[in-house]
């Protein structure tokens, strides 16, 4: 009905109507109708499969978690009824929660400071005029291609007390051999060299990438005032690359607020969920999943897991912020 | 002038040598027996147990290893196939097509680049049970049908490699968007999706968390299978080793093969996210 009367009125419009000259616009036919309405609606069409997938099984788990963590429900009982904010409160009380909190954050301090001066220092070299650029490049982003799990596993055994080849080559200057996952702070060492191995390179690429962007002329400027290589890197190189830098520690802290997988195979063992015997790797994440599937608490691990999200959203705050500024710096 | 700083390259060899150190690690200790991983000095060398323990792997029954290898490679497959497309579609949208709330919709698809599943993990595993699909394949394939990372990756390709003029010329000869996508925007895209495709097959083999939770021992991707061998019931460390190799081999040699465009990739992304 209406797209008849829209047609005809279309009909009579001046251009067709005036007959004066040539027709400058074809009447509207009923398949051009369908066309625009067809161009109207195909874009909603086209970006729907990843909203309506995202929806299901992204945006409302992460929902859901808040409303499970107001309530008491275990694993297999189900929903046992509303707490409010009890497990936000036991949680704050918590010392196993706090010392995985600790972990996750030591662990990540511990990790990320020598990977992104590393990762800077190795995208630096990497834009020199290098012979069988590729090879390198490819080199370093090997590690990257390695599974989160094989990384575990291998450094478990390079790690290894008695027999792990960490310990013997340190026997050599003279150190005793280190009960790798015996101590806190032994553990985050070996647990932070598994994260590097893997993200260094991966870093130095994405560095590399802004590093291409900064002008030529800056450096042969430098080179003709007498600039060491040093000081170059210093004065142009960081200072060029301060955006991307503070945008790969950004990623590299929510991925570090996330860390399980390295801990967990680090540790092996029927128990290994637990981190070590007194907890001393245990992260975050994994007393999630402990909380979770050993303790059977959804409620409680679903707080956990929101504390976790708070976390993330503010770095995600920061991220927006600091995107937004790189724009304006564009 | 290539060669100006011999120093430049003996930092390089150490640093790949790093690299490659723990895999090669790898290697010897799947090549030895237990006795001599377990015997100082360390071997550093490959010895003759290589197929032996290869074989034991496959053997082993309680970890079902071949199984494991055809399960990843199906999931990951069908995960990459669903990821381009519906990225390629999304991106296209995104990056060539005017409608209401483009804008915010996108500043929406950065904003699922920032949330990891993982913290959605209680919920999705009560979702999957009542579904009834805890324990198997579709339960580690469907959350990952699609990826905001790769929404977001196909649009900024589309923006620079499809020229608006193209796209106006197929409307006005009539053509409707899905034809103009699958006739002229899809081809324009493929160097994109070819990547893309790579990084998220990659990631869906390496993925860990959620199929360690939610797959039954029937049903193990390959990760999953080796995170069961070394789980403390098995001190078989070069049992372990080998099954470490051969789930982490087809990856190496995709990247051997496909390297520059990964790298090509990760560079990309990286500087425009």
């Amino acid at each position: 009905m209406t797209v008849r009367t829209q047609d005809s009125g279309a009909r009579t419009r001046p251009p067709a109507g005036t007959g004066a000259g040539p027709v400058r616009r074809r009447p509207l036919r009923l398949r051009d109708r369908l066309t625009k309405a067809e161009a109207k609606v195909a874009p909603y069409a086209f970006v729907s499969p990843f909203f309506i997938v995202f929806a299901i099984f992204g945006l409302f788990p992460l929902l859901y978690t808040l409303w499970v963590s107001l309530h008491d429900w275990s694993l297999l009982a189900g929903d046992q009824g509303f707490v409010g904010l009890a497990n936000y409160r036991e949680l704050m009380q918590d010392s196993d929660f706090w010392r995985a909190l600790t972990n996750t954050i030591g662990i990540f301090v511990v990790a990320t400071i020598p990977q992104l001066i590393l990762a800077t220092v190795l995208a630096q070299v990497l834009n020199g005029k290098l012979r069988a650029r590729t090879f390198w490049r490819m080199g370093v982003l090997l590690p990257n291609v390695t599974s989160v799990a094989a990384v575990g596993i291998i450094f478990g055994l390079i790690f290894a007390r008695d027999y792990g080849i960490v310990n013997w080559a340190l026997g050599h200057v003279g150190v005793e051999p280190i009960n790798w996952r015996g101590e806190r702070w032994s553990s985050w060492l070996a647990i932070s060299v598994m994260v590097d191995w893997r993200w260094t390179g991966y870093n130095a690429l994405i560095l590399l990438a802004s590093l291409q962007a900064v002008p030529k002329e800056l450096y042969e400027a430098a080179r003709i005032d007498g600039a060491s290589a040093w000081r170059q890197f210093w004065s142009i190189t960081v200072p060029m690359l301060r955006p991307t830098i503070i945008f790969v520690s950004i990623v590299a802290t929510i991925g570090g607020i996330q860390l399980f997988t390295e801990p967990l195979l680090f540790g092996s063992g029927v128990n290994a969920i637990a981190g070590g015997s007194t907890g001393q790797f245990q992260t975050v994440a994994m007393y999630l999943v402990q909380q979770a599937f050993t303790g059977q608490r959804f409620g409680y691990a679903s707080t956990v897991a929101w504390v976790l999200f708070i976390l993330i959203a503010v770095f995600a705050v920061i991220n927006v912020a600091l995107l937004r500024r790189i724009k304006s710096v564009d | 002038m290539k060669t100006k700083n011999p120093l430049l390259y003996v930092g390089l060899v150490a640093t790949v040598l790093l690299s490659i150190g723990p895999l090669y690690f790898m290697l010897v200790m799947a090549s030895r027996t237990n006795d001599e991983i377990v015997s100082l000095p360390p071997p550093l060398t490959l010895g003759d147990k290589l197929f032996p323990n290869v074989d034991r792997v496959f053997d082993n029954p309680d970890v079902l290893f071949g199984q494991a290898l055809v399960n990843s490679l199906l999931v990951a497959t069908v995960a990459t196939v669903c990821v381009v497309v519906s990225s390629s579609l999304a991106g296209f949208a995104f990056a060539k097509l005017k409608f209401r709330g483009r804008n915010a919709l996108l500043l929406f698809v950065i904003g699922t680049m920032m949330v990891p599943v993982q913290l959605g993990l209680i919920p999705l595993y009560m979702l999957m049970t009542k579904l009834g699909l805890n324990g198997g394949l579709p339960s580690v394939t469907l959350p990952f049908v699609v990826a905001g990372f790769g929404v977001f990756m196909m649009r900024q390709f589309a923006e620079q490699a499809i020229p608006d003029e193209m796209i106006e010329a197929a409307r006005v000869d009539g053509a409707s968007t899905f034809r103009i996508f699958f006739s002229i925007v899809f081809p324009a895209l493929r160097p994109a999706a070819a990547v893309l495709g790579l990084l998220t097959f990659m990631e869906r083999w390496n993925d860990f968390l959620w199929p360690y939770l939610t797959l039954d021992a029937e049903h193990p991707t390959v990760q999953v299978a080796l995170s069961r061998l070394s789980s403390g019931y098995y001190s078989d460390q070069s049992l372990i080793m080998a099954g470490t190799l051969i789930g982490t081999l087809p990856l190496v040699v995709v990247f051997i093969v496909f390297g520059r465009q990964i790298i090509g990739g990760i560079m990309e992304g990286g500087l425009k996210a």
